[in-house]
């Protein structure tokens, strides 16, 4: 078996844009009404670099993650465009497969892979760890049972489970929590794809186990070269792990740059207002930490103004409960939707 | 596991030996005894027995001992000697009656105990994946018209369309020239013909529970998280379906085994009764009703214990399927 | 500090105020009305149930003859047609039959009865038939229709010794849909008691009574009752018959809803709010009755109305093989010991017709049980 190693960087196309997401919609029709869960996100994954998507629970990051794959519920209704750059066509629209076919099933798990929240409900617990392991790597890189077997052996081992034998015949029930996550870490790799999607990885882990998997996250992305979206609620991790981030709020990208960029320099009212409701090092004993007032509310049948405007403190009434938002560019990096930037110039780099 | 096996089976003696109590209460309670239903029958015959007569029949069939006495007496010939008592209907042993009619008794109950999960299991996997469709309320429909109907009456219509429709009404379970021929493959598919009435009727009520259990149990489980995993690894909806939520939901379905072996033989009771079927229901039937004691006693002991060993094999067979029983001593 | 309105339920309450209002305001059995409407299955079933227990509780005046009537001239008369135009082509405003008259069968040369054009009798209301008294209060001889004597009246026929079905059938309906009833009602009240205490107080009580569930449900159920039932005496009054009947099936039949109740007390004994009761010094009663019970009446109700089939299975098989229910008192399950021989239904297949209503029940039930218990499930949309 081949390491293949950081393969970005061989071909010389890290930092190239690896995944498109183009005015990603997605509507779930509901009893009382249609809910925009997603409204309009765009953003770009770029080679061996890792996005943050950051927002509070209902903002619809999930939803986002998973449609990149096609992975979510019937129910969901998407529109817009996901662009992959495949080694056969690098213009690969990924909505456009079909869910269920044989061309998305070959990018799952292999050029893209997945991990999700709670381990211990996404392994199933009937199989061994090893079993669920080898059921990816003999879908997509060899039949043959003991070779898939080494290769997964050897995977366990990269993400320091040790007595690997002996794991690998083991139940989920028989990890702690920590394990586990590293077992699917170690199952999403092992057929080295090119992104990793991190859904809330460490939100069920221990603080203490949360920076282990964080750290080996990280040595993973440099020896295998892949992108990562991380999905969190936790501006901490963002601060660690992230070159980009994108800020989302009620279906809505609403603030999105590089990391440094986002945290010395906040410009929509929401990101102010978590900023402020993180409690930082360094920072003065005695100054209070701040939370933004109400509760996000759920996007049905929303009528076109901004999301935030119940919740903002700098609002301007007329203006953003009036239309929809456009968004602006505070810098070539840096976008923003927000009424109060809008005097810049709309939808162009300044 | 061993552990949990051995504990199993030693609880279950005490559960054996209260049934042998109950059973034994029961057979006692009709007002009467044999012996003066047999008297009735010979008054209705012409013959009177005079009070003497019934006296020394009583003391020598040791119904004239209290009831204790005669359990005692009843449960040691059984454990030491394993006799069972006499029938005084069919003028045998006990044991012989049994082993006549007990053959078929366990073929016609394991072939339909078969039909319930062979067609269950798939028509339930079915409903659950094509939920809403005209397959599902298809199956729903039919599933509530099994359980809505008294097997013996349905037992009856199919016996009339069979009439009809093929000049063979497929009473019994052999026909004439079949009964008392020896073995071939002809009697056997013989048997089979006859065997397709009984079998629906008799599981149909249960294998329409089944199916909305098993379709309860896949809808739960299609919704789950490692689904969606194994989704996300790139596994064909196929695989994923037998592979996952298949083999959870057949874990409660397992534990069904004991008590449907005890429905079968409730089901098959009547069935047999009217369908005039050479097994157990008929034979007991007139045990009861002919005060025929130790034959009544010794079937419904029968199949009280078979229910036992039935729940005691489902109870295990679960344990073994669950993971987390399976591996409670493993070395962590 | 300004208070801020959340944002959508402003916007929705005018779309679609109503029903939203209600859901978010309403009581735990309010929710489960609303929610039950919904189930059309469900609703026709009560509907039904609720006819057919109207009609077996006036059955003496629906039903235009008695129990013991019978009419030895028709043996196995086929079902009249009523009719509104005769052999002339006369339309009569009063619906009316004709007399039948004996014939033979030009193919099998069986007996057979045919309509006689010649002789009519209308459809009377509020007829002069046999006494009977009246809800048990008293006696009339007023029945809701009927034909005038000599006419006979045989809406669904006869059996074999000349006895109208239509009427047995409405008499039959008391015993057939008042027995469940009563013996759920049994099991419904030992099962929560025994049920109870074995999940609430745990412990050693708990395993024994399990046992005793186990020792129980190892029968199988009907040689059981056929067991039971062969100790009832012959010739006891009918209520007393009546009694012993209702007592053998609800003795099996609480075992299922014991485990029911004894599961449901496991899992919300442990609860936070029972445990908070329990600190705070509430005596175990009053722990049971207003914190637990509550929680899960509304699953007691689906198991009980669940259980309800069951017994009318059970109680017409039961009759079926004459050792339930015996005369002079008639329910379905004697009705159709008749069809017991393939030959009478081949050739009085209108003998089979107590078995519809024995389906129509259970089915009722049965999508009733369906209808309530998806409503009471807090979980499902």
């Amino acid at each position: 078996m081949t390491t293949q190693t950081a393969q970005a960087a061989q071909t010389g196309k890290d930092g190239q844009p690896l995944l498109s997401v183009q005015d990603l919609k997605i509507r779930i029709k509901m009893d009382n009404g249609t809910m925009h869960a997603v409204d309009g996100v765009d953003f770009v994954i770029k080679r061996g670099q890792t996005l943050g998507l950051v927002g509070e629970s209902g903002c619809g990051k999930s939803l986002t993650s998973r449609a990149i794959i096609g992975i979510n519920p019937k129910e969901c209704e998407t529109t817009g465009k996901v662009v992959y750059d495949d080694e056969s066509d690098s213009n690969l629209d990924l909505l456009s497969l079909d869910p269920k076919g044989k061309r998305i099933r070959s990018i799952r798990g292999r050029k893209i892979a997945m991990i999700f929240q709670e381990p211990m409900t996404a392994f199933s617990p009937m199989y061994t760890i090893g079993n669920q392991i080898v059921e990816a790597i003999r879908t997509h890189r060899t039949k043959n049972k003991k070779e898939a077997k080494k290769i997964a052996l050897e995977m366990l081992g990269k993400v320091g489970i040790s007595d690997q034998e002996k794991r690998f015949d083991q139940y989920p029930h028989e990890f702690s929590g920590g394990m586990r996550q590293r077992a699917m870490i170690s199952m999403a790799l092992s057929c080295n794809p090119e992104l990793l999607i991190a859904d809330e990885p460490t939100t069920a882990l221990d603080v203490t186990i949360q920076a282990q998997v964080l750290e080996l996250m990280q040595a993973l992305q440099r020896e295998f070269g892949m992108a990562i979206l991380l999905v969190t609620h936790d501006l901490g991790i963002i601060a660690e792990m992230c070159d980009e981030v994108a800020v989302m709020y009620l279906g809505k990208i609403v603030e999105q740059a590089p990391v440094k960029e986002l945290f010395y320099n906040p410009k929509h009212p929401y990101t102010k207002g978590l900023m402020k409701s993180m409690p930082r090092l360094g920072g003065e004993k005695s100054v209070r930490l701040e939370s933004i007032e109400g509760s996000v509310p759920m996007p049905i049948d929303m009528p076109p103004m901004c999301g935030f405007y119940d919740r903002c403190k700098d609002r301007i009434e007329g203006v953003c409960n009036a239309k929809a938002v456009p968004t602006t560019y505070i810098s070539d990096q840096h976008t923003v939707r927000c009424f109060l930037y809008t005097d810049r110039q709309e939808g162009e780099p300044s | 596991m061993l552990q949990y096996s051995i504990k199993r089976i030693l609880m279950a003696i005490p559960v054996v030996v209260f049934i042998s109590f109950i059973v034994f209460y029961i057979i006692q309670l009709p007002p009467g005894d044999y012996v003066s239903s047999y008297s009735a029958q010979m008054t209705a015959a012409g013959e009177v027995m005079t009070q003497e007569d019934m006296d020394q029949m009583r003391a020598n069939l040791g119904l004239d001992r209290p009831v204790y006495e005669q359990y005692a007496i009843w449960i040691k010939k059984i454990v030491l000697h394993g006799d069972f008592g006499f029938s005084f209907n069919y003028n045998k042993p006990v044991l012989d009656v049994v082993k006549q009619y007990m053959g078929l008794t366990l073929v016609v109950s394991l072939v339909t105990m078969a039909f319930q999960y062979l067609v269950a299991i798939p028509i339930g996997i079915y409903t659950a994946v094509k939920q809403y469709s005209a397959g599902d309320y298809f199956f729903s429909g039919i599933s509530f018209l099994g359980m809505a109907t008294p097997n013996f009456l349905l037992a009856i219509i199919l016996m009339y369309l069979s009439y009809t429709w093929f000049g063979d009404p497929l009473l019994g379970l052999f026909s004439n020239e079949y009964v008392n021929a020896p073995w071939s493959m002809a009697k056997l598919m013989d048997l089979l013909k006859h065997l397709v009435i009984p079998v629906i009727v008799i599981g149909l009520a249960s294998t329409a529970d089944l199916i909305r259990v098993m379709r309860g149990q896949m809808l739960d489980e299609l919704n789950k998280p490692n689904v969606v995993t194994a989704r996300s690894k790139g596994l064909s909806e196929t695989k994923i379906l037998f592979k996952y939520p298949t083999r959870a939901a057949l874990n409660p379905i397992v534990s069904t085994f004991g008590w449907s072996l005890s429905s079968i033989f409730t089901g098959s009771t009547i069935t047999a009764i009217v369908l005039n079927l050479p097994i157990q229901g008929p034979v007991m039937y007139k045990a009861l009703l002919g005060q025929d004691m130790y034959l009544a006693g010794s079937w419904l002991l029968f199949m009280a214990l078979l229910t036992v060993l039935g729940t005691l094999i489902s109870d295990i067979l679960l344990a073994w399927l669950d993971p987390k029983i399976r591996t409670e001593f493993r070395g962590n | 500090m300004r208070t801020i309105p959340v944002f959508r339920r402003t916007r929705t309450q005018t779309a679609k105020s109503a029903a939203a209002k209600d859901i978010q305001i309403s009581s735990q059995w309010r929710l489960i009305y609303l929610k039950f409407k919904r189930h059309k299955l469900a609703r026709i079933s009560m509907y039904v149930l609720g006819f057919l227990y109207l009609v077996a509780l006036f059955a003496q005046f629906i039903a235009p003859y008695g129990l013991q009537s019978y009419d030895s001239k028709y043996v196995n008369a086929s079902p009249m047609t009523i009719r509104f135009v005769d052999s002339e082509g006369k339309f009569h405003l009063r619906p009316f039959v004709y007399e039948l008259k004996s014939a033979r069968d030009p193919e099998t040369m069986r007996k057979i009865f045919v309509a006689d054009p010649e002789k009519r009798y209308s459809l009377q209301f509020f007829v002069k038939g046999e006494e009977y008294k009246f809800l048990g209060m008293f006696s009339t001889t007023r029945h809701l229709f009927g034909v005038e004597e000599p006419g006979r009246l045989f809406l669904l026929g006869t059996d074999a010794m000349g006895r109208d079905m239509f009427s047995r059938i409405v008499l039959g309906s008391q015993i057939s849909l008042s027995i469940p009833l009563v013996g759920v009602g049994i099991s419904f009240v030992l099962g929560l008691i025994i049920g109870g205490i074995s999940g609430y107080f745990g412990g050693w009580i708990d395993s024994i009574i399990q046992r005793i569930i186990e020792i129980i449900r190892s029968f199988p159920t009907l040689p059981l009752w056929m067991a039971l039932s062969a100790a009832i005496p012959p010739r006891i009054p009918i209520v007393t018959m009546y009694l012993y009947i209702v007592i053998i099936f609800a003795f099996i039949g609480w075992t299922d809803l014991a485990r029911v109740v004894r599961g449901k007390f496991i899992s919300l004994k442990n609860e936070d709010y029972v445990v908070a009761a329990k600190i705070a010094g509430v005596g175990n009663t009053k722990i049971i009755v207003k914190h637990l019970l509550p929680g899960f009446l509304s699953y007691l109700v689906v198991a009980t109305t669940l259980a309800i089939p069951n017994m009318i299975l059970g109680e017409t098989a039961m009759s079926f093989l004459g050792l339930g229910i015996r005369s002079p008192a008639t329910s379905w399950g004697v009705l159709l010991q008749e069809a017991q021989k393939i030959e009478n239904v081949a050739l009085y297949p209108w003998k089979l017709i107590p078995l519809a209503f024995v389906v129509l029940t259970v089915l009722a039930y049965n999508f009733l049980g369906d209808g309530l218990r998806d409503a009471a499930d807090p979980y499902k949309k």
